[in-house]
């Protein structure tokens, strides 16, 4: 897009400096004088009754300063907040009477260094009552059930069957149908860096500072209601590094812990994760989810019809993870024109460690269900997957569509993607590949698939699952000052895990201002300076920060404009905005340069006009394009406001021994509006793409039947590593959002939501001519090995 | 109870450090905790993820699974030690910032002293040796693509 300066340039990072020199700030780095260490004793049990904690051997042990229980925290601080209306499922950090998966914490140690507290964590004993436990959605769902929460009187969190469009006579008349059950296996997207909290309480202001390792929205204000303290008694810094999320560092209940501490002992206070504590207690594992699928369709490929009734595990407690059933409406038919759908979403507890929002927020196993779907209709009907996909996928002219769920796309161009991704893959050459190894006793498969990526998170999802909350504003902002030196510098309210929001914001400002970026600083507002942000959660920062930037720029630049022409004497239309400077329109017209004008706005106050602030700074709070609805009576209602797109097609190869799959070819085609830096969006790409290889080949936080987590390490939980992710192509594509600033969409789920169900479709291609077929994330060699026989 | 403590001599980064330390002590823990070194992180605690893998006499070792008293006697090289002589930054960081091969920094240390070891011996690897250099370290964020391509570019800058 040639009419940018800055905007989808190569641009180097902002923030990789800092990085490369080993001078990034994360969590763990940060050292408050008589810093703390807290140590966690966590349950071995699903389910048990805690019948006594003697702390006394533990209390003696050097170095010690404090425990803490379940009992004393209970009593003076309120239980976390749900995400759906459950009141009764209480939540407190420590375990109070009851545990309800292995790895609860039921009691923290607080000692002068982490080895020390360590050590005395465990000396401390506590004697349990184990109770019935279930580990399994449909166990959980079936009657005499043990509860997991025996207040609650249910397992159940969240049921509703939604019916969108004529259902009935879709399945009624259609030609054909054909149903299928699909599993998408827990796993999480596992951050290199665990979760870590430093928690300071300053006396002498009554304000507890908090440094954490977070990406989530509303963690200000749930801390301090937690904590039972005024929101301004509570400041989150955002000035630190965030050593990667993908959606789950939320760690509200290791912060409420730390805060606890750090007020109630008057000292600083340092939470940081082991990897077991991360794996199995850090609450962070990803939906586990059971889909059963009905499509009713034509001989002709046609869908008329799908229901999914999609159980979802959340474990044993819940703070939005119900939620991550509720985005999936906003792209319930993907990008094809279904026009009935039912779906029926259960969100279940069990006796497992809880689950929370992981990149895409239940958007990738939903698509993984669909496109299993759509590869299954083409088995079914010995049509080509390619074909069955043309003649469903939305078309170009039908722009902008509103699907049955009640979201309307915005922009899209799904067949010239899929087919620029077609050819860098060079299709037909990679069928005669797959052909030849199949020919030499291998089993080889080509997966594609198709899929969206809602993005501008909004938070729709909480007012259709939870009628009695309002929320309806999702906002993000941006503060833009230019100081008398004439630099301009970007003040942003939210921490940030690798999406280079500070590129983000110093690109999106100077080329409003058309100023150069690298003198462009952007720094971070902690939550108490009046900066309201959601976090960058669900692809939205391009979108919402991106937004809300231009619209402090275009102020400033507004105002500039006000100056110039009262010391010009002339009409604001009468001006012509170029480098900062502001001319009279026309040849060798009277000029005030960009520091002129600056020194009028900061010095000059008899040279401003009326009504014009002195100082030069702008702040802009933006809402979410197409946001602040409430659902209707059905369930309809638009979720997010931009929908890009992506196509992925992979060749894998499988030996017929071992049933160890390689990936060969990987070519991705994407389309996410104007790309404001090719290269961070190219990165997250990449990055998606290689954490959906993991969903579906690699990585399970799995369980034994009596409730252990069997996969709390990185030797049995497997990240895939620079062998098993292969080099991977990117196609772009370009159609703008209408939505937006520049015609920009989201971009940091990308990836991830298409990857797990091209290589699951490519597993079963590849599975196809030995009869056997496997719908069950991940797809292990032992899986597929089984599926053989 | 106190815990025995042992004496360290160990040059890091070019420098004498002497400390004393218990037995128990992992390289990692002393190096960021003692020396304020931070830029070398901890990811797994259990040799798998490479976030904190320093030069150890010039070869890459998970300063997690050693103990501080082990470093005894010889040099280690962190992240901070990487820059170039003049104090900017090395062909390899300036490269790693180019083609984008980071996004949240976390593993970042970890994948330049993996790959610094690699040029160090081979100046020139295939795409195939970067990734077998590298293949000890997990990112998250990249998918290793634009960290393979930094490599590649640092090799072919030196040419």
């Amino acid at each position: 897009m040639s009419e940018f300066r800055y905007v989808g340039k190569r641009r180097r990072a902002k923030e990789h400096v800092r990085f490369v020199l080993g001078r990034g700030r994360y969590v763990g780095d940060i050292h408050v004088v008589g810093m703390q260490h807290i140590a966690i004793v966590a349950s071995p049990h699903p389910a048990a009754r805690i019948v006594s904690i003697d702390t006394s051997a533990a209390a003696r042990a050097p170095g010690v300063r404090y425990i803490l229980t379940g009992e004393e925290l209970c009593a003076n601080t309120d239980s976390l907040l749900i995400g759906v209306d459950a009141p009764q499922v209480k939540r407190w950090p420590l375990a109070p009477g009851m545990v309800r998966y292995a790895g609860e914490w039921v009691a923290a140690v607080v000692a002068n260094s982490r080895a020390a507290a360590e050590d005395a964590a465990e000396l401390v004993e506590v004697q349990y009552e184990p109770q019935p436990c279930v580990v399994e959605a449909e166990a959980a769902l079936a009657a005499g059930a043990p509860l997991v929460h025996p207040a609650h009187a249910s397992n159940v969190l969240y049921r509703r069957k939604f019916v969108w469009g004529p259902v009935e006579q879709a399945f009624a008349q259609a030609h054909q149908q054909l149903s299928f059950r699909a599993y998408w296996g827990r796993s999480a997207t596992v951050p290199i860096e665990t979760f870590g909290v430093v928690a300071h309480w300053d006396a002498g202001h009554g304000i507890l500072d908090i440094w954490a390792s977070i990406q989530m929205p509303k963690f200000p204000d749930q801390t301090a209601r937690a904590l039972r303290l005024p929101g301004n008694a509570v400041r989150v810094h955002h000035d630190v590094d965030v050593g990667g999320s993908y959606g789950v560092k939320r760690g509200i209940k290791h912060t409420v812990l730390a805060g606890y501490l750090a007020r109630r002992l008057g000292a600083p206070m340092r939470l940081i994760e082991d990897r077991l504590e991360n794996m199995r207690g850090g609450d962070m594992q990803g939906p586990d989810r059971h889909f059963d699928v009905h499509v009713a369709f034509d001989f002709d490929g046609i869908i008329h019809g799908l229901r999914i009734r999609a159980l979802d595990d959340v474990g044993a407690y819940a703070g939005r993870s119900p939620l991550q059933l509720g985005k999936p409406v906003g792209a319930i038919c993907g990008p094809y024109r279904i026009p009935a759908i039912e779906y029926e979403p259960i969100s279940v507890m069990t006796n497992k460690t809880p689950q929370e929002a992981v990149r895409g927020f239940g958007q990738s196993p939903t698509n993984f269900a669909l496109e299993r779907a759509m590869d299954r209709v083409a088995r079914e009907l010995d049509m080509d997957r390619i074909e069955i996909r043309k003649r469903n996928l939305i078309r170009r002219d039908d722009f902008p569509y509103t699907i049955p769920s009640g979201s309307t796309y915005d922009s899209g161009d799904y067949h010239a993607v899929l087919d620029k991704a077609l050819a860098a893959a060079r299709y037909p050459e990679l069928l005669e590949l797959r052909d030849r190894t199949r020919a030499n006793g291998k089993l080889a498969g080509i997966g594609i698939s198709t899929c969206l990526e809602p993005s501008g998170g909004n938070s729709a999802f909480e007012v259709l699952l939870n009628p009695k909350n309002e929320t309806t504003t999702w906002m993000d902002s941006c503060l833009v000052r230019v100081d008398l030196s004439g630099a301009v510098t970007g003040v942003i309210g939210n921490s940030s895990s690798g999406q280079g929001h500070e590129s983000l914001v110093a690109t999106v400002l100077a080329e409003v201002l058309e100023r150069d970026p690298e003198g462009i600083r952007v720094v971070r507002a902690d939550s108490l300076m009046a900066l309201p942000s959601n976090s960058p959660v669900g692809s939205r920062m391009a979108i919402m920060l991106g937004g809300a930037a231009a619209g402090a720029a275009k102020t400033i630049k507004r105002t500039l404009l006000t100056i110039a022409a009262h010391n010009l004497e002339c009409a604001v239309e009468d001006l012509e905005y170029r480098n900062g400077d502001a001319s009279l329109k026309g040849v060798g017209g009277k000029k005030l340069t960009w520091h002129e004008l600056i020194e009028i706005a900061h010095r000059k106050f008899h040279k401003l006009p009326p009504g014009i602030e002195p100082g030069l700074q702008a702040k802009f709070v933006w809402e979410v394009p197409t946001g602040g609805g409430l659902p209707s009576a059905d369930g309809r209602i638009q979720m997010y406001p931009c929908y890009a797109f992506e196509a992925h097609i992979v060749l894998i190869e499988i030996d017929p021994d071992t049933a160890k799959p390689a990936i060969h070819r990987y070519v991705c085609g994407h389309d996410c509006g104007v790309m404001i830096n090719p290269d961070i969006v190219h990165g997250m790409t990449y990055g998606g793409i290689a954490h959906g290889i993991g969903a579906a080949l690699y990585e399970q936080f799995a369980y034994t039947a009596d409730g252990q987590l069997t996969s709390g390490s990185f030797m049995d939980y497997l990240i895939p590593s620079a062998l098993e992710v292969p080099p991977l192509a990117i196609v772009d594509h370009c159609t703008p959002s209408p939505l937006t600033e520049f015609g920009q969409k989201g971009s940091g789920e990308a990836g991830y939501l298409g990857a797990p169900a091209a290589v699951a479709n490519a597993i079963n291609d590849a599975l196809a001519p030995r009869g056997a077929s496997l719908d069950t994330l991940p797809m292990t060699p032992e899986a597929i090995w089984k599926a053989l026989r | 109870m106190t815990e025995k403590l042992y004496e360290i001599s160990v040059e890091v980064n070019g420098v004498r450090c002497e400390g004393r330390v218990p037995a128990r002590l992992s390289l990692v823990d002393w190096l960021r905790e003692e020396l304020r070194l931070t830029g070398t992180h901890v990811g797994c605690e259990h040799g798998v993820c490479g976030a904190c893998s320093v030069l150890l006499d010039g070869e890459p070792v998970r300063s997690c699974l050693m103990y501080a008293v082990q470093a005894h006697g010889h040099r280690v090289g962190t992240v901070e030690g990487l820059r170039s002589p003049e104090g900017g930054l090395s062909p390899l960081q300036d490269a790693f910032c180019e083609a984008h091969g980071l996004q949240c920094g976390y593993c970042t240390p970890g994948m330049l002293i993996a790959a610094q070891a690699l040029l160090d011996a081979t100046p020139h690897p295939t795409e195939e040796q970067i990734r077998e250099a590298i293949g000890g370290n997990l990112c998250r964020c990249t998918g290793y693509a634009q960290i393979v391509e930094a490599v590649l570019l640092a090799a072919e800058r030196s040419r």
